[in-house]
């Protein structure tokens, strides 16, 4: 940190004053003339900023009203048997209406199960159907407004809870608890958690048993059952997974396309820090240049290099075409490279392979070169010192020191590149779409395709699960052998 | 060589003769006792790799300036003959003659807000969690940890569906609101794991001698562990920020009119529409890539530190 002088603060000030001129000059100048054909207006800002607003209101209420509870569970108890009685039946009738909403939202609108119109399903239904007459009192009453009932209803909800949550506390004394703060603190993410990666994933396991396609209306008339899993895992394993690929070639694919690039994010990665690891002039500079391809948002720079893959006028075509024109200009000594030029990235399912390769190799080893330099920074140089007085050469001391001491920083990170690599979506579907005849698609491409484009969802639900078992067996193994993750959370 | 290495370094005083030699010790003096033939060795090969890396992003300035009549073209020029501003111009404000507004700040107002509210949400769900994760041995602690890491293995697109026909049940679907539900927990346990690693690394001696001083547990934390963390949690806004702000998958499913799109979207019909819009989607991703690249130069130191703390604690 350097010290702050007061000039330099002002002129920091001065910067900042300077910015805001600009913008308001830009705007004056540039914008507010054209604003007839910019479709954004202050009307859809206004509103906008009352959306987010009404959605952070209600999230911390929620929030609230739930640390509020799980506060008077840990950190109060009651002072005499009657209050206990109070207490218990407020905090049990609180649980189960909670646990009744739950469970009328896993099934009317998560749709992971049926309550059925029966007894059950009135009976679980209740507090809401209630809820809805209140809300549909609150419209009649004139100062109210129909648009704002459903708010005017949930305040009041909430206002009841919070009276019960009131009580509760009046009741009670306070006790000492060792982990309650722990779940307190954790709550909201698991509530978080549980509703958006959790139930999704039982319904997925759910999906996967049942014959869900478009045919079925989704899942409003599919059939559930385990003949129908198999069915699914036959399919997928002797059929065609989206229009005309099968498993096992997808699934070899994705493995080399997994290899190849964690191969070349790691060297490439290791040689790039290694370079740049030493005291050098102009380090700062080249630091900078090289994350640009990390830097840049990933959907922009997979769209531009799709459009360099352009056979007549993307960048690659170019050079090779001129490489090709330099070869011929040196003469028949050299015919035999002569077969070297363009090549049609789009068409041959070779040269498409190698378009998606090189994009998402190019994308991916700054990422890695950052860690590593990272990891190489903090290596003390006393360990080499030593090396070097034992007698070891440069190539033992890189296998020797630097890899042993890089081990707690590559091991995670070659497993989260690996995933995320197995799981790239973006990258292909954006440069090749999964073409020429889906030779391009990896499991996730496919998968997507298998959902989105021929609504196969029973089947693609049991292709996920398939693709998760393979991603979980691989990093179990991966942990087991490398034994690199135990030391971050013991 | 000696002038090779002048050329390299444009700051160097590179005058005269003296200034030549001068330059000369400038840049090779601080070597680690590398040879001068290395050094510049080196210096090539990060140039070359420089080049590589910056080259494909400088063709897309060139081809947003390209004048429409010559869009396609083989030429490998920088900066393109008869340069222009046009694309800027339509992309901005749309074309008049064609009677088309300009749907581009439209894009990046509905990215801005929908990746601003969940990066928020998201921050504060992980900051919270990761605390009781670092400081608290309670029963499933390993197991929940262990789970955090499990979702990552969770093949991306295979969450969408449930979640698209949860949004759908609510009639979320084409609002902001449907997107930020969607998004805003997904970067939240690889989030808590970072920050848990940088609560690791704070003593918890800070928090008892608070404690003894009168402070309840969650007062420490919020008043020394929270402020002790900032960067920390700079990091896991950042993270949420740069994960939403390019979305494109979920945002495809759940958006689906013109006017609801965020960016990534918005740009894609650019794209998609082949030669025609190419000057178009080129213009319209410059202006989103430099400020989206100055905050992540910017805050890259953070980001590293933030991506390495997990394992160089160890």
């Amino acid at each position: 940190m350097e010290a702050e002088s007061p000039n330099r603060r002002y002129l920091s000030y001065a910067l900042w004053a300077a910015v805001l001129v600009a913008v308001y000059l830009t705007y004056a100048r540039f914008i507010a003339p054209n604003a007839a054909g910019i479709s954004l207006n202050s009307k859809i800002l206004v509103s906008g900023f009352l959306e987010i607003g009404r959605v952070l209101v209600l999230i911390c209420g929620g929030m609230a009203l739930l640390e509020g509870y799980l506060y008077l569970v840990f950190y109060r108890q009651p002072r005499n048997p009657v209050t206990a009685v109070v207490m218990r039946v407020l905090q049990g009738g609180i649980a189960f209406l909670a646990l009744m909403f739950v469970v009328v939202f896993l099934s009317d609108i998560g749709g992971l199960f049926e309550l059925g119109e029966g007894a059950v399903g009135a009976f679980f239904r209740y507090p809401l159907a209630q809820f809805d007459a209140l809300t549909k009192t609150l419209t009649g009453v004139k100062s109210i407004g129909k648009d704002n009932a459903g708010a005017a209803s949930g305040l009041l909800l909430a206002a009841l809870l919070l009276a019960a949550l009131a009580v509760i506390y009046f009741v009670s004394q306070p006790r000492n608890s060792q982990l309650g703060l722990a779940y307190l603190l954790i709550a909201p993410a698991l509530v978080g958690i549980a509703f958006l990666i959790f139930y999704p994933f039982l319904f997925e396991i759910r999906l996967a048993f049942s014959n869900a396609s478009l045919g079925t209306k989704a899942t409003k008339e599919a059939s559930y059952g385990l003949i129908y899993g198999w069915q699914n895992l036959v399919a997928l394993f002797t059929g065609n997974v989206a229009k005309e690929a099968k498993f096992f070639d997808v699934f070899i694919r994705t493995i080399l396309w997994t290899a190849i690039n964690v191969t070349f994010h790691v060297t490439g990665g290791m040689i790039l820090a290694l370079l740049l690891n030493r005291p050098m002039k102009l380090q700062g500079v080249y630091r900078t240049l090289l994350v640009f391809p990390w830097a840049v948002p990933g959907t922009i720079a997979a769209l531009s290099l799709r459009n360099e893959f352009d056979n007549r006028y993307g960048l690659f075509n170019i050079l090779l075409t001129d490489l090709h024109n330099f070869i011929v200009s040196l003469g028949p000594a050299f015919a035999w490279l002569q077969s070297i030029g363009p090549v049609s990235w789009k068409q041959d399912p070779f040269w498409a392979f190698v378009s998606v390769c090189l994009a998402n190799i190019w994308l991916g080893i700054p990422f890695m070169s950052v860690i590593i330099l990272g990891g190489l920074q903090s290596i003390s140089s006393e360990y080499y010192e030593a090396a070097e007085i034992d007698g070891a050469g440069k190539w033992q001391q890189f296998w020797n020191v630097t890899i042993p001491l890089l081990r707690p920083v590559l091991t995670p990170s070659i497993i989260l590149g690996t995933v995320w690599t197995f799981n790239k979506f973006d990258v292909i579907y954006l440069i090749s779409q999964g073409g020429p005849q889906e030779k391009t698609d990896i499991l996730v491409s496919s998968m997507y395709k298998a959902a989105f484009q021929f609504y196969r969802y029973g089947f693609t639900a049991m292709f996920a699960l398939v693709i998760f078992v393979i991603l979980l067996i691989f990093a179990l193994v991966y942990i087991r052998i490398s034994g690199g993750l135990k030391s971050a959370y013991e | 060589m000696a002038t090779t290495t002048s050329e390299m370094t444009p700051a160097a005083p590179a005058v005269t003769a003296n200034g030549l030699t001068k330059a000369w010790r400038w840049f090779f003096n601080r070597g680690r006792g590398d040879s001068p033939f290395k050094t510049v060795l080196i210096h090539t090969a990060l140039i070359v790799a420089c080049i590589i890396a910056v080259y494909p992003i400088l063709r897309v300035i060139t081809i947003s300036l390209r004048p429409n009549d010559t869009l396609l073209t083989t030429s490998l020029r920088i900066i393109p003959e008869g340069a222009t501003l046009d694309n800027y111009k339509e992309v901005l404000f749309g074309n008049a003659a064609k009677n088309r507004d300009s749907d581009f700040f439209l894009w990046i107002w509905n990215s801005f807000s929908i990746t601003i509210t969940t990066s928020i949400i998201a921050t504060i769900l992980a900051a919270v969690a990761a605390y009781a994760f670092s400081r608290f041995k309670f029963p499933g602690r390993g197991t929940g940890l262990v789970f955090l890491l499990t979702t990552q293995m969770i093949p991306a697109g295979m969450l969408l569906l449930p979640i698209f026909i949860m949004l759908a049940n609510l009639k979320l679907i084409n609002t902001p609101l449907g997107l930020i539900i969607a998004y805003s927990v997904s970067s939240v346990p690889l989030t808590i794991w970072t920050i848990k690693g940088f609560y690791d690394t704070i003593p918890v001696d800070l928090e008892e001698a608070a404690r003894i001083d009168g402070a309840s547990h969650l007062g420490a934390f919020t008043r020394i562990i929270l402020p002790l963390s900032t960067p920390a949690l700079a990091i896991a806004f950042l993270f949420s920020f740069t994960g939403g702000w390019s979305e494109y998958l979920v945002a495809r499913v759940v958006l689906q009119q013109n006017q609801s799109f965020t960016w990534p979207l918005g740009i894609f019909t650019f794209a998609s529409q082949f030669t025609v819009e190419w000057g178009h989607f080129a213009a319209a991703s410059v202006m989103i890539a430099i400020p989206t690249m100055l905050l992540f130069l910017y805050s890259s130191k953070y980001l590293i530190s933030g991506l390495t703390l997990g394992g160089v604690k160890g």
